[in-house]
């Protein structure tokens, strides 16, 4: 039954919700706020907020002397692309796990888990190696793989925890009807944890959409994202904050704007088993 | 000849003709300074001179640029035909054999024009490996303003003793105005670019000729005292997070009365963005009579890899970009107050960039250097504010953490010295400098 509050108590709920959410957003409104800002502005100190002097001059700086509509569609590409390719491979994967568990299930799944613990730039010398190699270097083709196998573990846990409340019986009866693994995999679990995968899926894009160790090194100017696009607006010598925030902010409005309309779906996939 | 074989043989002289009339394209890494956003803005008059080359930019952050560069030559990737690389990396790379020596540029150059301090930094073994895009060192910026306020005049080659006299007079707290600002952020390029530099005029050094460390000896602690010094009674609050661009601001902002970086900040401290634009006066670095200023030298240059596929094409670029003319091009376009600083000596005969403010102060830091000799007791490396050694990066950053947290209180200087003479040494003798 659901418990009703006091409006008093509401009220305190709802300040504290607001509060909580404004610090949590607070360094991306601020970032916002300095985009339109002057460089003298942006580094003032007390820091200004309404006397500042507001401009646009630094979205056009910034895209006069970028080409933003190609790094933004390099990194849909190589977002999209990684995680889609991830969710081929780990949906049989965690299917497996979930469904048919062997003694070592547990120790892999935590086997994968370990390899996010491990530094990215451990593996940097031979994954640019290899990616120079087999001409994989600068190219979107190798930014899918190698963001696919970085988030992988992750895709794997998050659809292995979904698909473990689904239960077993439910495929046991597709397969007393006849249904093939294929067909059980595509027709009875995939709609069944559809919550779930979407909020893989968003998840991983927004991942995939905000990496910068790997985009960077393993890009120079076809297939980088906007991670480059952002890091080449910073400067060692002379102001850059403003301009810097104007690139931060196109960089990650569109990935702000996904997460705001999908936020429904990422919330009911993220506690998707949480409440029984 | 069938009509087939026709057809065959003339498609293939197509594709050839095609290929050989297609564009060379070169991948330039670069950083995001103000001269070199300026270069990548004047590419039509590159392209109409040689529109057989297209130029590909990659702009990436210092370190980051630094980074990947580094993994790319080691490599032998060839993803980069020139790098922006600075005076500290050309040594190291020359001598790896990573870098194409540039001495065979057309006469046109007139490598006999770049400045000799400069040149020097960028050649090893009568090897010219990079060509410098512009040139800096560092100098004494300060208010003349607050100067003649406390009725003071600041020499030419002030003494650090003058410094200090100066910082204390036109120090005012409660109005939020500081004597001195220095950098005191850890990292080789920041904090111990200015104390290496610093330490030189005290006589200090960084190793002795049989490569022992020598941040026990009284040089260092005079310098770091002094330092220490000057910061905690007239420097601003939390300066130990204060870099290159957290200065800039302040300086702008008129909270500091002397600030000593790189010459490159004249023209943002006497620019639209600074409130204090025409009250700035410049100086020579200071020295404590012992015939050597405290100050850097450094160059952000343009070199090839020897990896590159284009490097024909790269000199070509690299050609266009360093010699006389595109300095001219500079100034016809935006000035010469915006024409790259510090590379060559023509360019401080022309009576019009004679006119500049800092042009002078800038040329005489630039000469008062001494990367070869950069102290007063012979040193077994080369650099100024650095040690032209691969290890350097680390031992800098992390003898830069030590004084950092000394000027934020966390440590005594002695402690920092001791602890620095300790790590330094524990890394050389791993790397197999000391035996």
């Amino acid at each position: 039954m659901a418990r009703t509050l006091s409006p008093r108590r509401r009220l305190l709920t709802t300040i504290a919700a607001w509060s909580v959410a404004l610090l949590i957003f607070f360094p991306v409104l601020w970032m916002l706020i300095t985009s339109f800002k002057t460089e003298a502005s942006a580094v003032a100190s007390p820091p200004e907020l309404f006397s500042a002097s507001w401009t646009l001059e630094n979205y056009a700086e910034v895209w006069a002397r970028s080409d933003y509509p190609r790094f933004f569609w390099n990194s849909v590409v190589i977002s999209i692309g990684s995680t889609l390719l991830g969710l081929a491979v780990a949906i049989p994967a965690a299917w497996s796990m979930a469904f048919v568990p062997t003694k070592r299930t547990k120790d892999l799944l935590m086997w994968m888990l370990s390899t996010k613990m491990m530094p990215a730039v451990a593996v940097m010398i031979p994954l640019y190696l290899v990616f120079q190699r087999i001409g994989l270097f600068d190219t979107k083709t190798g930014l899918v793989l190698a963001l696919m196998l970085m988030n992988l573990p992750i895709i794997v846990w998050m659809l292995y925890t979904y698909f473990r409340e689904i239960p077993g019986e439910i495929l046991e009866a597709a397969r007393m009807d006849g249904a093939s693994l294929w067909n059980e995999i595509v027709y009875v679990l995939t709609p069944m944890a559809i919550p779930g995968i979407a909020s893989t899926l968003l998840l991983n894009v927004i991942l995939a959409w905000n990496e910068a160790f790997w985009t960077i090194t393993l890009t120079t100017t076809k297939a980088a994202p906007l991670s480059a696009f952002i890091a080449s607006f910073s400067a060692p010598q002379g102001l850059f904050y403003a301009k810097l925030s104007a690139a931060s902010t196109m960089a990650i409005a569109p990935i702000l704007i996904l997460g705001w309309f999908s936020q429904k779906q990422l919330v009911r996939g993220l506690t998707f088993g949480a409440v029984k | 000849m069938t009509l087939t074989t026709r057809a065959l043989l003339g498609a293939t002289a197509a594709v050839c003709l095609s290929s050989w009339a297609m564009a060379d394209t070169i991948t330039v890494a670069t950083v995001n300074n103000g001269d070199m956003v300026r270069m990548q803005g004047l590419m039509d008059d590159f392209k109409a001179k040689h529109p057989d080359i297209d130029v590909q930019w990659v702009t990436l952050e210092e370190n980051v640029l630094r980074q990947n560069v580094t993994t790319d030559i080691a490599t032998g990737g060839g993803q980069y035909d020139v790098l922006t690389i600075g005076t500290y990396e050309v040594p190291i790379w020359g001598k790896q054999g990573w870098l194409v020596s540039l001495n065979d540029l057309p006469e046109s150059y007139d490598v006999n024009d770049l400045l000799p301090a400069i040149r020097g930094g960028l050649t090893v073994d009568g090897n010219l490996f990079a060509a410098p895009f512009y040139g800096e060192s560092s100098m004494v910026m300060y208010r003349k303003d607050l100067m003649e306020a406390a009725g003071l005049t600041m020499p030419e080659a002030p003494t650090w003793a003058d410094i200090e006299k100066a910082a204390a007079a036109m120090t005012d707290k409660s109005k939020e105005q500081y004597g001195i600002c220095l950098r005191g952020k850890a990292g080789w390029g920041e904090n111990m670019a200015f104390l290496t530099a610093m330490s030189n005029s005290y006589g200090a050094r960084w190793f002795d000729e049989n490569w022992k460390p020598q941040f026990d000896q009284p040089e260092w602690k005079a310098t770091l005292d002094a330092y220490l010094n000057l910061m905690n009674n007239y420097g601003p609050p939390g300066a130990s997070n204060n870099g290159f661009n957290e200065n800039l601001t302040l300086f702008q902002q008129g909270k500091c009365g002397m600030w000593i970086d790189a010459t490159v900040a004249a023209s943002f401290v006497t620019g639209k963005d600074s409130t204090v634009a025409d009250k700035v006066g410049f100086a020579l670095a200071p020295d404590n009579g012992l015939g050597k200023r405290g100050n850097w030298l450094w160059a952000w240059s343009l070199a090839i890899p020897t990896s590159s596929k284009h490097q024909e094409a790269a000199k070509t670029f690299i050609d266009w970009a360093t010699n006389k003319d595109y300095l001219a091009l500079v100034a016809s376009k935006e000035g010469w107050a915006n024409v790259p600083p510090g590379t060559r000596t023509s360019l401080y005969e022309n009576p019009e960039y004679a006119k500049v403010p800092f042009a002078k102060m800038t040329l005489d830091s630039i000469n008062a250097a001494d990367p070869t000799h950069p102290t007063v007791k012979p040193v077994p490396y080369v650099g100024v504010q650095f040690v032209a050694i691969p290890e350097f990066q680390g031992l800098g950053t992390t003898v830069g953490e030590l004084f950092s947290a000394a000027l934020a209180g966390q440590k005594s200087a002695d402690d920092a010295l001791a602890e620095a003479q300790a790590a330094v040494t524990d890394e050389m003798t791993s790397a197999g400098y000391i035996k």
